[in-house]
Formats: structure tokens, C-alpha cells, sequence
């Protein structure tokens, strides 16, 4: 066979592997949008669920998703962020980081569902902060702390060791370096494992069922003090996400337009990580321009 | 590759200031030895080009002499700068760092403007007063060269440079923390000849305030710029005099083929 036809075969070929994972995408998507987009409304964002009558919305789930993700973020990204930078910049390569490298990438494939388990019996249960957003959160960040953790690492080792190399030779502490020459550069990486780590906790159900547990208790949107009951602050309440609420309309629900609800709620679920994809991706951009004056 | 006979060296004594002397140094990666027994003497306001072969341990000299090989390498024996033996772990790195400057073969500017290049290692070490940064601003960047291609676009990325003047802004940005030595690590081995050439010219005028010391692969490079050079064979320092003996009329039988090109 001739290279040219040879290369024109694996083009094909190519091309239409990835019209397949084109077109999977957009049905899925296309699927979900087109049968839910149509049930969004005010009234659906804006008013509680019902558990009996139809006509409940999504206020306080759509919250709840919200609010754990920005939970389980302010806890696992610092930690991710110290233990990527470690990883990258410190670590020798011996026995040690092996066994830490090993041990993230065992945590990565845990099923959601053994978090979940062992959420409850141990945050739940053990340490008595019963079903709440903040079990939820922590159970979360066993998930979202290996993907972090190694996105962080990759986007570090991704630059250039030059740019370390020319902060050192300029007398820099090799924390100044890291923190004020590397990290600008990593941003956009570090950015997209956020993004990936987020659209994983946004669609999580199985961890929280058992964690976050499976009640909106209603909350009072104008009370601003985190350690009231009532407070849609207050991390120590219940929390049915969104992602929680489209499973249990669809398995234990009475309410006669339990179909209707799931699918809107599924179609606001995809538009919020695509309105966070987008977000993040804006904000990290222009982070990234002012840190590097890249123009 | 012929053998030679690496105990037999010929090291020319400087009568000059000396600003910076490494006495017996060696190094090591892992178990392999690197660096054998090199004893040299710069002297101050010279320029000393170290050249040899790919793999004779110029670089790796080099880049001991302001503690770059620390975590990488075992580097033992002195190092005298000031008095002091600056390859001791008592001696402040960092300190070591600022006093002598490093420019590497990649240019490898910061992505950041051109002003926070040259301002960065400045700021970091405490300097606020603004007109004492624009100074250093401008006069590092005239220095190098550069001043007249950039002045007006301070704030543009560094990365927009081209390869030669990126490399004279590294150049810049070392000089800015006001060194007394530089260091150069085949600066001009990824540029064009133009760039090399208005480089060379930088360093010969950088000379009236810095001890310069280059490694180069570019032979006529080392005799246009430099005074004194070293020559390095598998680790050893071989010959070190006059550049125009040593490409003149070299001592020892390694320098006279490399120079020939019987090698490297």
C-alpha cells in the first residue's frame, strides 16, 4: 500500500472516531436540553419541592449543589494545591512519593459509592456531624482531592524548569519561585483540573445520598448567620443537591409530574457546569493576563 | 579520540585581581565523577571563556561556581569569593546568587512584562522606592543593549521578544541585581549571528564593571571576547592561560588538536 493511501485510511479512521464521540456527546446533551429546557421556569427555579402535589421546583436543591461545591472546593483545594506543589517541586523520587502517587491513584477509582458508606459511618456517625453539608463536602474532597492533586502536579511539571532555573539564579527562595513564577504559568492547567473536579462534584449523587443526606429543609435565603438552623449558610443542615433530587423524583417520588421535574432539573444541572466551565475559564483567563502580561 | 595523559596540565598563574577561584574542585553525579581537581583563578574585569567538547564538564563547572548544582550534584573543595568559600553549607545561597548572576543557553525570560523582568528579583529583595526600580530599569536594560528596541513597550510580555532579545533581557535582568560576576552558560549558541554578535558586543562592554565568565562552543567566539581561557577534557581542566596562547600556541597536546578539530 502506498503512504498516501495508508494515511488517507488512518485519517478516516480517525475522523470517525471522533464523529462517534461528537455524535454520543450531542444526543446525550441534545436529549437532555430538548426534553428538559422547555419545563424551566421561574416557578421552577424559584419555589420549593413539593413531596405530594405537582408544581414543586428546584430553589432549594439548585442552592444546595451551589453552596456544596463551593464547600467542598475551599476544602480541598488548598490541600490539593500544597500537596500538588509538593509533588512537583519537592518531592524526591523514591520509595515514599511511589507509595503517595500509588495511594492517590487507588483514592481516584474508589466508587462513589464506598465514599458514601464510609462518609456516613465515619462523618455521619462517628464524628456526629450527621447529615449535613459539611459530611457531604468532606466526603467530597476524598473524591475531588486525587483529581486535583495530580491536575496540580501536571500543570506545575508542565513548565519549563528554565523558568525555576532563572528564578534561582536571581538569589529567589525556591518558594518565591514556585508561588510568584511557576504557579502564574501553571494557572490555566491548574484551572482546568477545578473545572473537571467541579463538574464531578455537581453531578455526584451516590457519595451525598448517604451524606449530605436526602432532605431540603426549608431555609430562610435572608439569614446571613452561618450558626442558625435556619440559615441557608449554616453547613451543619441537610442538603438534597440537585443531582440527589433528579435520582430520588425518578425512583421513590408521588408527585404526579415527577418526569417533567427530572428532566427540567436535568437540563438546569448541565447548563450550570457549562455556565461554570464558562465562568471559570473567563476568570482564569484574565487572571492569567494580568499575572504574566501576556496581551 | 586519542588519550592524553589528564595529569599533565599547564595553568598559567593570573597576576591580575582575582576576583573569584575554585581550588580543587570536584563533582559528582551519583558515582559518576564529573569534575576533577579544578583549580582556576578569574581574574576581576576579564572575560574567561571556558571551552572543550561536548560532555567535559565546562557547564557543570559553571553552573558550581554559584551553587546552581546544589540538590543536583555533589560539588567538593573551595570556591573563594571575598574570603570566604562560598561552596560551604554555612554560606547564604541566595546571597551567593545575587553577587554572581547566571544567564543559561535558553533565553529564558519570566511570563511576565519586560519591566517585571528586569523589576521582579529587584522587588523580591525589598527594593520599593520607585525611582530607585526605574533606574535600575533603565540603566540594566541600556546596558544590554536593549533599551533603544523596547523603551517603548515596557509592558508588553517578555515572551513577544525575539530569541536575541530575550536573551539580552536575561542578560538585563541579571545585571539589574547589580552582581559583580556573571555568569554565561553558551549564551549565544541558540541565536543568529547578528544577535550573537551584538551579545558579544554587550559583554565586552559589561566587562569595565563585571567579571564575566562564559562557557562556549564557539571557538572564534572565545578568541574575539574573552582574555583568558580554559580548556576542559573529560572533566579535567587541561590548559588555562592567555586566550591568544592558548589558540596561538597551546601548551599541551588535547588543547592543540581540539583546537584543530581533531575533536568535539
Amino acid at each position: 500500500m502506498n503512504p498516501k493511501r495508508t494515511n488517507n485510511i488512518a485519517t478516516g479512521v480517525i475522523y470517525g472516531l471522533v464523529g462517534i464521540v461528537v455524535l454520543i456527546l450531542l444526543f446525550l446533551i441534545g436529549y437532555i436540553l430538548f426534553n428538559g429546557v422547555p419545563h424551566i421556569s421561574w416557578q421552577l427555579l424559584s419555589s420549593p419541592a413539593q413531596a405530594f402535589s405537582a408544581g414543586g421546583g428546584i430553589r432549594d436543591q439548585l442552592f444546595n449543589s451551589l453552596y456544596l461545591l463551593v464547600l467542598t472546593l475551599i476544602i480541598s483545594f488548598p490541600i490539593a494545591l500544597g500537596s500538588g506543589i509538593y509533588l512537583a517541586e519537592y518531592a524526591a523520587d523514591n520509595w515514599f512519593t511511589h507509595l503517595i502517587r500509588t495511594t492517590i491513584e487507588v483514592l481516584s477509582s474508589l466508587p462513589s459509592v464506598v465514599v458514601g458508606l464510609f462518609g456516613y459511618l465515619f462523618l455521619v456517625i462517628q464524628l456526629n456531624l450527621s447529615f449535613s453539608i459539611l459530611s457531604g463536602a468532606i466526603a467530597l474532597t476524598f473524591f475531588n482531592l486525587p483529581l486535583l492533586t495530580r491536575s496540580i502536579e501536571e500543570s506545575l511539571n508542565s513548565v519549563s524548569d528554565l523558568q525555576k532555573q532563572a528564578g534561582m539564579s536571581l538569589g529567589l527562595s525556591d518558594w518565591r519561585t514556585i508561588t510568584r513564577i511557576i504557579l502564574p504559568v501553571a494557572l490555566p492547567g491548574i484551572l482546568t483540573g477545578v473545572i473537571l473536579s467541579a463538574g464531578r462534584v455537581f453531578g455526584e449523587a451516590a457519595a451525598l445520598i448517604y451524606t449530605a443526606g436526602q432532605s431540603a429543609p426549608s431555609v430562610d435565603y435572608g439569614n446571613w448567620n452561618i450558626f442558625d438552623p435556619a440559615s441557608f449558610l449554616n453547613p451543619m443542615r441537610p442538603a438534597e443537591t440537585l443531582a440527589v433530587h433528579i435520582w430520588k423524583v425518578n425512583t421513590e417520588s408521588v408527585t404526579p409530574d415527577a418526569h417533567l421535574i427530572s428532566s427540567a432539573s436535568s437540563a438546569v444541572l448541565i447548563i450550570v457546569i457549562l455556565v461554570f466551565n464558562l465562568g471559570a475559564r473567563f476568570i482564569g483567563n484574565w487572571l492569567y493576563k494580568k499575572m504574566t502580561a501576556t496581551r | 579520540m586519542k588519550t592524553y595523559n589528564l595529569e599533565e596540565k599547564s595553568i598559567v598563574t593570573i597576576e591580575d585581581e582575582i576576583e573569584i577561584s575554585s581550588d580543587n574542585l570536584q563533582v559528582f553525579y551519583g558515582d559518576s565523577h564529573a569534575i576533577f581537581d579544578a583549580t582556576l583563578k578569574f581574574p576581576k574585569n576579564q572575560i574567561t571563556s571556558l571551552i572543550g567538547a561536548s560532555g567535559s564538564g565546562k557547564s557543570t563547572y559553571l553552573r558550581s561556581l554559584n551553587r546552581m548544582n546544589d540538590k543536583i550534584a555533589r560539588v567538593e573543595g573551595k570556591i573563594m569569593y571575598q574570603g570566604t568559600d562560598i561552596n560551604s553549607i554555612k554560606v547564604n545561597v541566595y546571597e551567593v546568587r545575587k553577587q554572581i548572576g547566571m544567564v543559561f543557553q535558553m533565553p529564558n525570560p519570566f511570563a511576565k512584562s519586560i519591566r517585571e523582568n528586569i523589576l521582579f528579583g529587584l522587588k523580591s529583595n525589598g527594593i520599593k522606592d520607585k525611582e530607585v526600580l526605574d533606574e535600575r530599569l533603565e540603566t540594566s536594560l541600556k546596558e544590554a543593549a536593549l533599551w533603544d528596541e523596547v523603551k517603548d513597550e515596557l509592558d508588553k510580555s517578555a515572551l513577544s521578544l525575539s530569541g536575541g532579545q530575550a536573551q539580552r533581557l536575561c542578560i538585563a535582568r541579571s545585571i539589574a541585581m547589580h552582581p559583580n560576576i556573571l555568569l554565561l552558560d553558551e549564551p549565544a549558541s541558540a541565536l543568529d549571528p547578528i544577535s550573537t554578535s551584538k551579545i558579544e558586543d554587550t559583554l565586552t562592554e559589561l566587562k569595565k564593571k563585571y567579571t564575566i565568565i562564559i562557557v562556549t562552543h564557539n571557538m572564534s567566539q572565545a578568541t574575539r571576547i574573552s582574555n583568558y581561557t580554559a580548556f576542559f577534557h573529560l572533566g579535567h581542566v587541561v590548559e588555562y592561560d592567555k586566550t591568544s596562547k592558548i589558540f596561538m600556541n597551546p601548551t599541551m597536546p588535547a588543547t592543540a588538536d581540539y583546537i584543530a578539530g581533531a575533536f568535539g
